[in-house]
């Protein structure tokens, strides 16, 4: 894993992409910083972190998008997977240089909140735990990046559809809103979302009567608590759909200051999973 | 060393490896040989656990390459058809990479490096990168990484594809070299290669093993068919004729070669002879009595190329009738 990770960590130096982030991201929350906090005085830096968000969006699908897809396009992969490492130790090396690479601008904002302080009030507390909620984001992105990358064998479609990705989350919030929220609506959408995964299950399975049998019961099931219960229904669409909204937790502290524990926990369990996913994803490769 | 057990790799419906049975012992050298497509690679990359089987057991050195990879890729060095090389590290750099990768402890990897360097004689070119290397040398590059350490079993998938005569040459003895101490597996398309180089030859057809042994007893096998070759002045017709009263012959082919008049014309002759028998004194006075001279008599075995084509197409017509 150490081998990796290392060699992993150069690359990105020797290779431009690790340096191009990093002055990149420090730039632009530059310009934001002095903007916000140098200019007009407000006193939070947190605030202008969220403004550098739209660099991770840019930014992280640029350092995921070769991670895994490069490696199968020159065949490198057969050196790392025919080596006596196990496949979770090759991902996670992989993913820590990534997140070492993202440490690297975070650790340069620590030093902007001392400079706030040095010119009178800063809120250090909300300025660091937003710079590690902000930093934990980038964690999330980055796991979605590379499971991504993990299934194209292309880095430019790794590219585009983790950008793609990270854009909806972005924007998760202002896309609720067109979210029917009366209960019939509700419970059309809901019928929608399970029948794309007993979809799923019909692709994975290629069983007929299962998947017929688990529509059956999503559609009686929902009708049947419908007419029961409608008020269940109300508003569950965007209550569901919601907790996608990954970005809440982090403009939840630059706007309001409050930090949501639970956000933290939800984001490294977001990482987990997809990091988990990624290992699946290339074990399965293997087998198919 | 290593047991291949009912081995088979589905892609789909497509079976690129078809219940594959052998063994391999130690300190010798194996031959893959097969036409493109034949699932030599597949068979290499499930055998250094790249790939999973659909069903069957590899056992390197007593461990299950799908059961516990850890254990049984330490004792295997692989050079892939493509040499997996990072392009934008130096040749040292590479090898470092590599031999940490492979878990050879922190002092003992100068040495395995330095030895890996020398003997692929990579020496003058550690400090350039891999992307300005030429074709051959990258070859070397990943041959160096493959025998990084000694491991036990050194699996090699068409190693000289690409590479010079002098280079290819080289590479031979270092594999030659190599077989004193461990057991080498390499896959090649080239008879001559397999015929040079192996203690023992696969051949493998759509997946399935149709022949396997010395190079020496694969050619004894297919000795039946004697071949007598003559070139000379005479008409086809009249060799046929001449030819007609001889005994022992199955066979007879004929070609005219050369261009113009008749008289300046050849013609060449080949004869499948039956087992055992020697006619090449009665062919000689034959065409000595009716005053035709012989340009040349010559008897030809049967070459690993037709042994090859035999076995590989024999294959195909075997599945047609199965498909009928």
């Amino acid at each position: 894993m150490r081998a990796i990770y290392k060699r992993e960590l150069r690359s990105y130096f020797q290779s431009m992409t690790g340096c191009v982030f990093v002055a990149f991201l420090v730039i632009i929350t530059g310009i934001y910083f002095t903007a916000y906090n140098l200019n007009m005085g407000y006193p939070y830096f947190s605030y202008t972190l969220s403004g550098s968000l739209i660099v991770f969006l840019v930014g992280i699908p640029l350092i995921t998008m070769k991670s895994f897809s490069e490696e199968r396009k020159n065949k490198t992969d057969q050196l790392l997977l025919t080596a006596p490492v196990s496949l979770t130790k090759i991902v996670l090396g992989k993913y820590f240089a990534m997140v070492t690479v993202v440490a690297i601008p975070n650790l340069i904002f620590c030093l902007f909140p001392v400079i706030i302080q040095m010119s009178g009030v800063a809120y250090l507390k909300s300025d660091y735990i937003s710079i590690l909620v902000f930093f934990l984001l980038g964690c999330v992105y980055l796991a979605i990046g590379m499971f991504l990358s993990a299934l194209t064998e292309s880095p430019m479609i790794a590219y585009i559809s983790t950008f793609g990705i990270l854009l909806v989350l972005y924007l998760w919030d202002g896309i609720l809103g067109f979210l029917p929220s009366s209960a019939s609506g509700c419970m059309v959408g809901i019928i929608l979302l399970l029948s794309l995964v007993v979809l799923y299950i019909w692709r994975m399975t290629s069983n007929w009567f299962l998947s017929a049998v688990l529509e059956a019961i999503v559609v009686i099931g929902n009708v049947a608590v419908y007419f029961i219960k409608s008020s269940v229904y109300e508003n569950l669409l965007s209550t569901i759909l919601g907790r996608l909204a990954l970005d809440n937790v982090f403009t939840g502290i630059t706007t309001n200051q409050i930090v949501d524990v639970s956000g933290i926990v939800l984001y490294l369990s977001i990482a987990a999973m997809f990091v988990f996913l990624t290992v699946q994803v290339i074990q399965k490769r293997r087998w198919s | 060393m290593i047991e291949v057990k009912q081995l088979v790799k589905k892609y789909g419906d497509h079976l690129a490896v078809d219940h594959l049975d052998f063994q391999m012992e130690a300190g010798k050298i194996y031959g893959f040989l097969g036409p493109n497509g034949a699932g030599k690679s597949t068979t290499m990359n499930i055998m250094t656990g790249y790939l999973g089987a659909t069903s069957g057991e590899v056992i390197v050195d007593g461990h299950d390459i799908l059961k516990e990879p850890e254990e049984a890729k330490k004792h295997i060095g692989y050079l892939p058809e493509i040499p997996p090389l990072y392009t934008d590290m130096t040749v040292m750099e590479y090898l470092k990479f590599a031999a940490e990768l492979k878990g050879i402890p922190k002092e003992q990897r100068e040495d395995a490096l330095e030895e890996a360097m020398q003997l692929t004689k990579l020496s003058e070119v550690g400090h350039r990168l891999i992307k300005n290397l030429s074709k051959g040398y990258r070859q070397r590059v990943g041959f160096a990484q493959a025998i990084l350490g000694f491991p036990d079993i050194i699996i090699l998938d068409e190693p000289t594809v690409g590479l010079d005569p002098k280079q290819i040459i080289e590479i031979r003895e270092l594999i030659r070299g190599l077989a004193k101490k461990h057991t080498v597996i390499l896959s090649t398309h080239i008879l001559a290669e397999a015929r040079e180089v192996c203690d023992e030859i696969l051949i493998i057809s759509k997946g399935k093993l149709v022949a396997s042994d010395t190079p020496e007893h694969l050619e004894l096998l297919m000795n039946g068919a004697e071949m007598v070759e003559i070139e000379t002045k005479a008409q086809p017709e009249t060799v046929r004729t001449i030819l007609s009263n001889m005994h022992g012959i199955r066979t007879i082919t004929t070609e005219t070669i050369g261009e113009g008049e008749p008289q300046e014309k050849t013609t060449l002759a080949k004869m499948e002879v039956e087992e055992g028998q020697d006619i090449r004194e009665a062919v000689f006075y034959a065409f000595a009595k009716s005053e035709y001279p012989l340009l040349m008599l010559k008897t030809s075995k049967a070459s690993l190329e037709e042994i090859f084509i035999e076995l590989t197409q024999g294959e195909e017509e075997h599945e047609h009738a199965g498909n009928l």
